[in-house]
Order: C-alpha cells, then structure tokens, then sequence
C-alpha cells in the first residue's frame, strides 16, 4: 500500500497508529464487531457510554430509519462501570484494543465516580465524557447545552481520572454556540473534543397517528447530519486557530460511510475519526474507511495524516 | 435432499451461536410464491453449512450510497450446504423489502448470516408442534426435517390472515400427516387463530416441545396453550433490528434471566428463539416493574445536580 504516516495524537502524551475509531453507542463493547473486524486494527475502540450504575434503557420501540439517517432511542442501556471493568475491560484488553472508554452520569459526582474506577486500568487510552446524550429524561441535564455545566463536569472527570488518560468531550451540535462550549470545555482541562453526538429529532408515525419512538424523541445520526458535523468541526477548529479556543484534537463524527467522508472532517481539522452508524450497515467499515483514508490522502500528495488536519482552513 | 446433507455436518455445532460472515452474495433466484418472494442466493462460503433452523440473516439494502443504512432481517427458509445457497422469504410491506424484491437474478446483495440463537434440538426422538403465523413458518420445514431425522414426530399449525398469506402448506403435508390449517377469514382451512387446533394437536401428539414464530401476541397465546399442556414453548420473534449483529440495542425484550432477574435482552444475540415462559410478552415496549435499572430511567431518581 502507500506510505502515509497514518498515526494520530489522541492527547498530548498519546499517539495511535490510526485515526480511525467507533461513535460511542454504535459498537457496544466490542465483542460483536471484533467478528467482523480485529479491534487491534482500529485507532480506538470508543465503548457504549457506561454510567457507574444498572441501567434498562427505554422502552420499544427505540428506533426508526429516516432518508440517510436514522433516529435511536436507546436511552443509555448498560450494565454499570463495575461490570464494564470486571467484565468486558479484561478482554477488551486481551484482544489488544486501544480503548475510549465513553462515560455518563445524571449528575458530575456520577462522571468523577465513573472516570475514577478507569484509573490505571489496562487497555484504557482515554475517556470521553458523554455530556450531550439526547436520550435522557431532562433536556436540562444536556450538560453541553450550557457553558458552564459543561465546564464543571469536564473539570470534575479531568480531576477525578488518570492524569495517563486523556480526557474527550463530547459535544452536541444542538447548541447556540458549539465554539462556546467548546472553549468552556478546554477551559476546564479536556484533552480533545468528540463531535458531534446526535442531534434531537423525532417521526410521527402517520399511520398510527403517534410517535414512532416509544421516548418521543430520539437522536439523529447517519450520512444526513454529515453537513452539520462537518460545520461544527470547522467552526471549532477555526476558533482553535484563532486562539479562542484552546488547541486539542479534535475526534470527528457525523455519517462518515467512507474514507472521501473521513477526509473530509480531517480536512475540516479533525485529528481522528469515528464510525458509528455505518457499523449497523457494515460492520467491516473500520478496516475499509482506513485503507480509503489512506488511498484519498496519498491521492492528494500527503505524506502524513498530520498534513491534511484542519487543511481546508489555509488560504482562508 | 437437504436432510442428507445435513446429517453429514456435526450434530453438536448445531445449538451454538456461530461465527457471522459477511459477503456480497449473488442473486440466485427471486420470485413471488403467493403472496411472498423467495430470494436464493450464493454465500460463496460454508455459511449454508453453519446453519440452524431458527438462525436469521441481515441484508444492506442499495449499496453504499443507499439512503436506507438500516439492515433487513430475514429468517432462513433452507440452506443447502452442497451449493453454499440459503434461502430467504420475505414480503413486501417498507421501502426496504419492496427495493429488494426489485433486484434481479445476478445482482449481489451483502449479506450478513448466520445470525442469532436458533430453536434448540434434543439429541433424541421428541414430539413437537411446529406453529407459524404467515410466513414465519419459514423456518419450520428444516426444523421439522431435524426432528423426524432424530426419530421424533412432527405436527403443524399454520395460520394466516387469509389463504394467500399462507406459507408452505404443502411443504408441511409432505412431511406429516399431522397439519391444521387456519386463516382468520375462513378462506382456508378451519376460520379462527392457530390457538385453535393447538390443544388437540399437542394431545393428539403427545407433544413435550411447541416452536412458534409469529406476531408477538400469538406467541404469548401458544406459549400459554403449550405451557398449560405441559410442553416446552420456543419461540422466534420477528422484532424489528437496525443491525441484526448485536451492536445497536434497539431489538430488545424484557426476558426473565436463570437468576429470576428481568433484563433488555436483544433479540438478534440472545434470539432470535426464546424460551417463551421466560418473555414477559405483556410487558414488551414497557419499562416494566422488576426489570433491572428500570429505576436509573426515573429523573426524579436524583437531584438534578
């Protein structure tokens, strides 16, 4: 193949072979996906968000396909951080995964609970704070809905995890001002910035005359909220550059299928890549959106992932 | 001929949950059978040789570019080892099925398959009544060819809507002489549900195991019926996946664990077939009382910070 240096800064002290990684809640904890691809070869593997206790999810139905895109419902379905760490970690290690470990709690004490078990645990490269869930009962517990909220529980999980392990937010584009939230959230000592998690939609089903989703609503995701992802990513990266906000990097997502897509966020200034719907359609996207990254980016004359990152913004 | 096939490969692979294969499989053959299509196609593999009755595939619909990103999930009618071909039944009721039954022979599909839990087997001679709504009976003509390879009888309940809904009721009397028939309409066979005839066919047999697949009020109504003459209830539900692989969380159903617990199952992993005294059919698209971390849901649970 080509000889681009494929490699990728997770955080300051963390580099990975490759950019490429999973959206939280679309590859659960591995075991599935590894039959169809090996989790050694991803950059990470970002785990189903994991919240420090049981949770049941929502009821049926959780989902409903829309024109490139689909909405879910699954309202944070887990076993808890301990199983997580007991049970799934240890293999996930096994199989030599680089791990981001996505966590989530109703309130800042349940993210610093949850990032602290993580602490020194093998296979774990980071954590990514899941502030921007849409599926949860209180729009008002949204915590990247506001600047400060934000800001305190990135400060909380940044003091309560390993200092080795760096620190992603995960943004929501639902949001007045992603640059906002975005600085709020470096402000507070995050290492890179997930973006973006789904955005609030909903189907009434004209049919049965009612939502379609038994949670009313649901998070939008796939090849439709591209555009959107890409904007935020730009915007972000933009401000970055522009010294507003504090440079990090910054993992891209948003109906990426293929590695033209990838490309495209990297260019936007994305240092990493996450596939999430695309999985329930391909399972073997990893593998397949790395070796086209790759393909796109030796097209192109780069030498180096490092090259294309943020490249669309020169000249600007 | 499928049976002798069959007979070759390892008896004791047969309940195990195997290793999924995705390929881009080519179109062997396509065609409306009553009110269904039946959809042939090459694995290019041993995936025929990997399945079980019960056990389900998952096609991507329109290629990479396609606007539906949602896998269709399809219950295997018949693998043939020999060719490397399964074959799928499905009908057309969404954007999805109705673009798949617009393919060609020729074309290629990617497929993901065998997936799921398939009904269980007992390495010896049992009775069972095999009972399917429209063509959820798919599955059942290759189940029904496993028990009476075992030395065991088979009886078959079919029911449908109305006659041309129906499916396979011809592939049943080939294999027994023990088959009722029910439509809702009256259009054929006995006018009523398949809840109908399954008593006397359970008594009739001697019955100790009851498979079904099928909506899911009939399968909590066979499970009552099986469950009140003393057999065992399988069931296979037709819920509805994004990804039929185990990765996205929206098939689930609450299901009594060994430990008493209630829990989300999936139903592409742990199903599709359950045993159906363990579903708390009731209760499906509900947060019932008891199932586990259904208390974490609550908003009030916590002070909002």
């Amino acid at each position: 193949m080509s000889n681009i240096d494929m490699s990728a800064p997770l955080g300051s002290h963390v580099t990975l072979p490759n950019p490429v990684s999973t959206a939280s809640g679309c590859a659960g904890y591995g075991r599935e996906l590894h039959r169809f691809v090996p989790l050694s070869s991803l950059g990470t593997i970002t785990t189903k968000t994991i919240m420090p206790y049981v949770r049941s999810g929502r009821p049926t139905p959780r989902m409903a396909e829309t024109p490139s895109g689909m909405l879910n419902s699954i309202g944070l379905q887990g076993s808890g951080i301990d199983h997580f760490v007991e049970h799934e970690l240890p293999w996930l290690a096994e199989q030599g995964a680089r791990v981001l470990v996505s966590i989530a709690g109703e309130r800042t004490e349940e993210f610093a609970e949850a990032a602290a078990r993580l602490k020194g645990q093998p296979g774990v490269v980071g954590i990514e704070a899941n502030i921007s869930c849409p599926n949860v009962a209180n729009r008002g517990l949204v915590f990247a809905c506001d600047a400060s909220s934000a800001y305190e529980t990135v400060r909380a999980v940044r003091d309560a995890a390993d200092p080795a392990q760096p620190v992603y937010a995960k943004l929501t584009p639902d949001v007045t001002s992603i640059v906002d939230i975005a600085a709020a959230c470096t402000q507070a000592g995050a290492d890179g910035l997930s973006m973006i998690n789904t955005l609030l939609g909903m189907v009434v089903d004209a049919d049965t005359l009612r939502p379609r989703l038994a949670g009313t609503t649901g998070g939008l995701s796939g090849p439709a909220i591209r555009p959107v992802a890409v904007r935020c990513v730009y915007q972000v990266y933009a401000a970055m550059r522009a010294g507003s906000v504090r440079k990090v990097p910054i993992l891209g997502m948003g109906g990426i299928t293929s590695g033209r897509d990838a490309l495209e966020f990297v260019l936007a200034g994305a240092s990493g890549v996450a596939l999430g719907t695309v999985l329930f359609n391909d399972p073997s996207a990893p593998v397949r959106v790395l070796e086209e990254l790759e393909s796109a980016l030796a097209e192109r004359d780069f030498t180096s992932l490092q090259q294309a990152i943020g490249f669309a913004h020169t000249g600007n | 001929m499928d049976r002798e096939i069959q007979r070759s490969e390892s008896p004791l692979s047969r309940q195990s949950r195997p290793t999924p294969t995705q390929s881009s499989a080519e179109i062997l053959a396509l065609e409306p059978v009553g009110a269904y299509h039946r959809l042939v196609l090459d694995t290019g593999s041993d995936v025929a040789a990997r399945v079980s009755p019960g056990h389900f595939a998952a096609l991507a619909i329109g290629g990479r570019d396609s606007s539906m990103l949602l896998r269709r999930a399809f219950s295997i009618h018949r693998a043939d080892p020999g060719a490397g071909s399964i074959e799928l039944v499905f009908a057309v009721h969404g954007r999805g099925t109705k673009a798949l039954a617009a393919h060609h022979v020729g074309d290629s599909v990617d497929l993901i398959a065998p997936l799921g839990t398939p009904f269980p087997l007992s390495g010896g001679p049992v009775a069972a009544v095999l009972v399917a709504g429209g063509y959820g009976s798919a599955p059942m003509f290759g189940l029904a060819e496993q028990i009476l390879d075992r030395g065991g009888r088979v009886g078959f309940v079919l029911g449908a809507a109305s006659a041309d809904k129906l499916f396979g009721v011809g592939l049943a009397r080939a294999l027994t002489p023990h088959v009722a028939v029910t439509t809702d309409d009256g259009s054929y066979g006995s006018k009523g549900r398949v809840t109908d005839p399954l008593p006397g066919m359970i008594r009739e047999l001697g019955a100790t195991e009851v498979h079904s697949c099928g909506p899911m009020p009939m399968l909590r109504a066979v499970t009552e019926i099986a469950t009140a003459y003393g057999a065992r209830s399988h069931t296979a539900v037709e819920e509805a996946m994004a990804c039929g692989i185990g990765i996205c969380m929206t098939c689930v159903l609450p299901v009594v664990g060994e430990d008493g617990v209630t829990r989300f199952e999936r139903s592409c992993t742990a199903g599709p077939v359950f045993d159906g005294t363990k579903v708390r059919w009731e209760d499906a698209g509900t947060l019932p009382a008891g199932l586990e971390g259904a208390d974490a849901m609550n908003p009030h649970r916590v002070p909002a910070r």
